[in-house]
């Protein structure tokens, strides 16, 4: 371990030292963060932007589908992956060894007694392959063969409950299964944030006049829509701090388990997972700055001695032993690209992408995309190689969407990816310090 | 002729809606065919310019009287289809001094009003035209809407009689005793309003008079008829930015050339065009580097743009005609003018007239000269009232402001609204309740959605064109399956899902062209929501699931019921248990 900082050059600041310095906080980052911590080491996560993961679903998938067929089984399915894919070049092992850390950091996840995936409805109204999901979402799943009730609100249009049921009885779901659009009870205007219906179900706030409180106005508009299902699904809304508790209650009172549908952005079960998982982080003792970008990195041109992160227009430098770069891809803006080619934005780490920016993507909006791959590669120890296949930095590795090589969309491996690449920079980081 | 002649128009665009409505206003019986939607050919694939005349004062004078005059009818008669933005011709320092002074004097010659401007002026009015631009001329250029103003034609051309059939491809035109006697139409799904995966069919058109506004695709009526019209389809391409670099349409003020102009419209700015004869209308090469070419010429006039975020690219066929005898050898030398073929007197074929050339700009005017022409061959006497009486929707622009407060729209939302709707605003927003935002970034509610299928069945193309939603940086990413989701229950859930299908497909088309920098991580954002959370891409729909091979959940796996899904292996080599 490092002991004291460095001393100031003329008015230059302090380097804020550190053993591990992970740069990016969505699942990868703070999955790499986590295993370094785990090794005894001192560990600080940088992030520009608040975390990804409140944008993100919040189920946790490993492989979910090969070549637009779904996959039961990932870790069977791992071999039948092209070379380059970072789950060939970690093993298995590493992806197995990642689950097992979520599985020891978050609670209110299911999922981890079998290795098979299960089937998740979508708020398009299809099934999703995934390894580990909510409680909230668990009564949902599709090989569970109970009659089921999705509801869908008026004022919510990401979520129409009858058109994803019929969806669902086409792609020959084992239950019967009927939807149903009902008005959200309160005073919520059109275009309110989710967050405001579960707030409205976490205060049980008074509606309908002050009659009733918003959980009982809502099990009074479901239960005569019922008709048998023995469990009702409802888009990711039902409660924020007192999720549980609204869930219980519900479930009771209907007489059926309360679900939830996962959504997009922005996600409640994503927000909570994240709620988590930076608890956890704090617990473990990670050093956690969130807001300020990583403007430049020094090197000796073998290692990386220090990057400078921008905090209110101040350039300070931070200094580690060692380097996880967890800026995630093109959609988490770690990778940028312009009419001629593709980077990796902190490090400049060599990213392979086709000469011609047309042969980036196809015709067909889910055709085999190469911008979908883009990403740095890595050995082994999960560190980028450079084009010609040697390590650009003895001590930096990658994690998550910054990573090429996978289609995680198309696979539904994202979440794996981020866990298998986290686990294994975050381990290997921490053990080269001890 | 005892009874009311029957007029069949050929043609869903501009052209052809504007002779329909004329038609239909003079009292005709009219039905209007097109194989896609309203302005599926070149309408719906320009850069939205309302020209002022300027750009043909030098050239072409003919039509920049035209075209000055027919600016100002339609900014009243169209006013909720009219940006009124203005419009500067800049020089840089290379761009001679001479074609800036023939310029303003033509401009002046055509009646075309124009203000000359210093660089810093022209600077001032806007602030990222480059620092060296030395001079400018205002003109009145305008942006309008060409979905809207055709919408707006077929809209008013039905509620005067006349029957509009879109997805209807004339596959004959029946020529009996040397006259044109009818038309063979099929239709992609039954008549009426398109609805997927309803049964199509033929249909025999009877009719006393056939237009052909067809544009582009004259040649090909002609075909079906027997005779020769020979237009020169030129192409060009039109790159659309994400935002509004300039609130003027800036013009580059040199005799001719390519990337030459920026239209400001709705939320974005277009930047246009190439001119290249093309020999097939429908396929033709989309490269590149023609997107390059616009990016890298228009950033001489506003430096911004080299770094900015385009959103798609499109191109478009323009309809350029000229007697086979004057032989221009390039395109940009064909005049911008319209010509109506009477095909009686031309070929000797009675029963058809086809309009040719050209522009939007004049296509109320064009569509007042081929329905004179028509109305003479039956004797009636009608005469045209579209310079006077306003489309649906700006026939009173005062109804606006107040209904927006009644419906409780957020500001940016209301003012789009109402920008779109004009004075349907109140009648359209008033049918929901509640009204949720279904595209956030155009600002479409669903109110306007459903209108909007009310219009067009379920083609969500057609509803796009009619509301811009999933024309705005998101490119459906966000909203294409609320706005598909409006077709249900009245439509079935696979009708629902084809057309969705559709939608997103037709979005990826153009998105290709811009996908690097921003837009290529909006894209990877629209596929990880589309594929990775609602799986959209391996929707198991057509395949047998082994539902018994997934995890039932651990309250199942406890009750020992259902699934057999492979248990972990303890012993395999490396599998370690707990996180600690």
């Amino acid at each position: 371990m490092v002991g004291a900082t460095r001393g100031a050059t003329e008015g230059r600041p302090v380097a804020i030292e550190d053993d591990v310095l992970v740069v990016g906080g969505g699942l990868a980052g703070v999955t790499a963060a986590l295993a370094a911590a785990d090794t005894g080491v001192r560990v600080r996560l940088v992030s520009h932007k608040e975390s990804t993961l409140r944008q993100a679903s919040g189920v946790v998938d490993a492989l979910g589908a090969l070549d637009g067929t779904l996959v039961s089984d990932p870790y069977e399915a791992v071999e039948r992956l092209s070379d380059g894919h970072p789950y060939r070049t970690l093993g298995a092992d590493a992806l197995r060894s990642g689950f097992d850390l979520f599985d020891g950091t978050v609670t209110g996840y299911e999922g981890s007694h079998t290795d098979a995936n299960a089937l998740v409805p979508t708020h398009g109204g299809t099934v999703k392959p995934t390894a580990r999901y909510p409680e909230s979402v668990a009564p949902g799943l599709a090989s569970d063969d109970r009659p089921m009730l999705l509801v869908g609100f008026e004022t919510l249009p990401d979520f129409d409950a009858p058109r994803a049921a019929a969806h669902l009885e086409r792609v020959g779901v084992p239950f019967a299964v009927h939807g149903v659009t009902l008005d959200f009870p309160g005073n919520l205007r059109a275009d309110a944030a989710v967050t405001r219906y579960a707030d409205l179900l976490d205060e049980a706030v008074p509606v309908d006049g002050g009659r009733v409180d918003a959980r009982t106005a809502l099990v009074e508009r479901v239960k005569s829509h019922l008709s048998g299902a023995e469990r009702v699904g409802f888009p990711a809304l039902l409660g924020h701090e007192a999720h549980d508790e609204v869930r219980a209650e519900l479930s009771q009172r209907l007489g059926a388990d309360a679900f939830e549908v996962p959504m997009g952005p922005p996600s409640l079960p994503g927000t909570r997972l994240a709620d988590q998982l930076y608890a956890a982080m704090d617990d473990a003792g990670v050093g956690i700055e969130t807001g300020n970008p990583v403007v430049d990195v020094t090197t000796d041109g073998e290692r990386v001695t220090e990057v400078t992160v921008e905090r209110t227009h101040t350039a300070v430098p931070y200094a580690a032993e060692q380097y996880v770069l967890a800026t995630g891809g093109l959609v988490g803006k770690g990778i940028a690209s312009n009419r001629e080619s593709v980077r990796e934005r902190v490090f400049d780490c060599h990213v392979p992408h086709p000469a011609d920016r047309y042969d980036w993507s196809v015709e067909g909006a889910y055709g085999d995309h190469a911008f979908a791959r883009f990403g740095v590669r890595i050995d082994a120890d999960g560190r980028p190689l450079d084009a010609s296949e040697d390590v650009e930095y003895e001590n930096l590795r990658a994690a998550g969407g910054v990573v090429g090589g996978a289609d995680v969309a198309a696979e539904k491996s994202a979440s794996g990816v981020s866990l298998a690449t986290g686990f294994t920079a975050g381990r290997l980081a921490g053990e080269e310090v001890s | 002729m005892a009874s009311v002649p029957h007029i069949t128009v050929v043609g869903g665009g501009s052209t052809g809606t504007g002779i329909a409505r004329d038609l239909a206003m003079r009292g005709l019986d009219v039905t209007l065919v097109e194989k896609g939607n309203l302005t599926h050919g070149t309408t719906g694939r320009m850069h939205g310019l309302l020209h002022s005349g300027g750009r043909y004062a030098v050239s072409d004078q003919k039509s920049a009287r035209e075209c000055v005059e027919e600016n100002y009818v339609l900014r009243e008669v169209a006013t909720h289809c009219v940006e009124e933005t203005g419009g500067l011709f800049v020089k840089r320092p290379e761009d001679a001094e001479e074609y800036f002074e023939e310029k303003l004097q033509g401009c002046r010659d055509c009646d075309i009003p124009v203000e000359v401007l210093s660089g810093a002026e022209a600077r001032e009015m806007e602030p990222h035209l480059a620092e060296d631009v030395d001079r400018a001329i205002w003109v009145p250029d305008a942006a309008i809407d060409p979905f809207r103003l055709c919408v707006s034609n077929a809209l008013d051309a039905e509620r005067h009689g006349a029957r509009v059939e879109t997805h209807a491809e004339v596959t004959d035109v029946l020529v009996e005793g040397g006259e044109v006697t009818g038309l063979e139409v099929r239709h992609d799904s039954g008549p009426g309003k398109r609805v997927h995966g309803s049964p199509g069919g033929t249909e025999r058109i009877e009719t006393d008079h056939v237009v052909n506004a067809t544009g582009a695709w004259a040649g090909r009526i002609g075909d079906l008829a027997g005779v020769d019209i020979e237009v020169r389809p030129s192409k060009g391409v039109m790159t659309v930015m994400n935002t509004r670099q300039v609130d003027t349409v800036v013009n580059r003020c040199r005799p001719k050339g390519d990337a030459d102009i920026i239209v400001p419209h709705e939320t974005a700015c277009i930047l246009g065009t190439t001119d290249e004869e093309v020999s097939d209308p429908e396929d033709y090469p989309e490269e590149g580097w023609e997107v390059d070419l616009m990016i890298d010429e228009l950033s001489e006039l506003v430096p911004m743009l080299q770094e900015a975020r385009t959103i798609r690219s499109f191109w478009g066929v323009r309809p350029l005609y000229e007697p086979p005898e004057v032989g221009s050898e390039d395109p940009t030398d064909i005049t911008r003018d319209f010509f109506l073929l009477d095909h009686e007197e031309r070929d000797d074929l009675p029963g058809m007239t086809s309009i040719v050339g050209g522009k939007l700009t004049t296509y109320r005017l064009m569509a007042e000269s081929i329905s004179d022409h028509v109305c003479a061959q039956f004797g009636t006497t009608t005469t045209c009232r579209t310079a006077d009486e306003p489309l649906p929707g700006s026939e009173d622009f005062t109804v606006l402001a107040d209904a927006m407060k009644r419906f409780g729209l957020r500001s940016p939302v209301a003012r789009r609204s109402s920008q779109r709707l004009g004075s349907r605003t109140e009648s359209v927003l008033s049918r929901c309740d509640p009204n949720p935002v279904l595209c956030p970034c155009e600002a479409v509610s669903r109110a306007e959605v459903r209108d909007a299928i009310d219009q067009a069945g379920t083609d969500l193309n057609a509803v796009r064109l009619r509301t811009r939603a999933s024309m705005g940086n998101c490119q459906g990413g966000f909203c294409s399956h609320r706005i598909a989701g409006e077709l249900h229950p009245t439509h079935d859930e696979p009708t629902v899902d084809d057309a969705l299908t559709e939608l997103v497909e037709e979005r990826w088309k153009g998105e290709r062209h811009a996908l690097w920098g921003e837009q290529l991580s909006q894209a990877a954002l629209k596929y990880t929501l589309q594929a990775t959370t609602m799986n959209r891409d391996a929707d198991p729909v057509d395949d047998d699931v082994d539902w018994g091979a997934f995890d039932a959940g651990e309250r199942s796996a406890a009750d020992g019921a259902v699934t057999d899904g492979g248990r972990r292996d303890e012993g395999s080599d490396g599998g370690t248990t707990g996180g600690d």
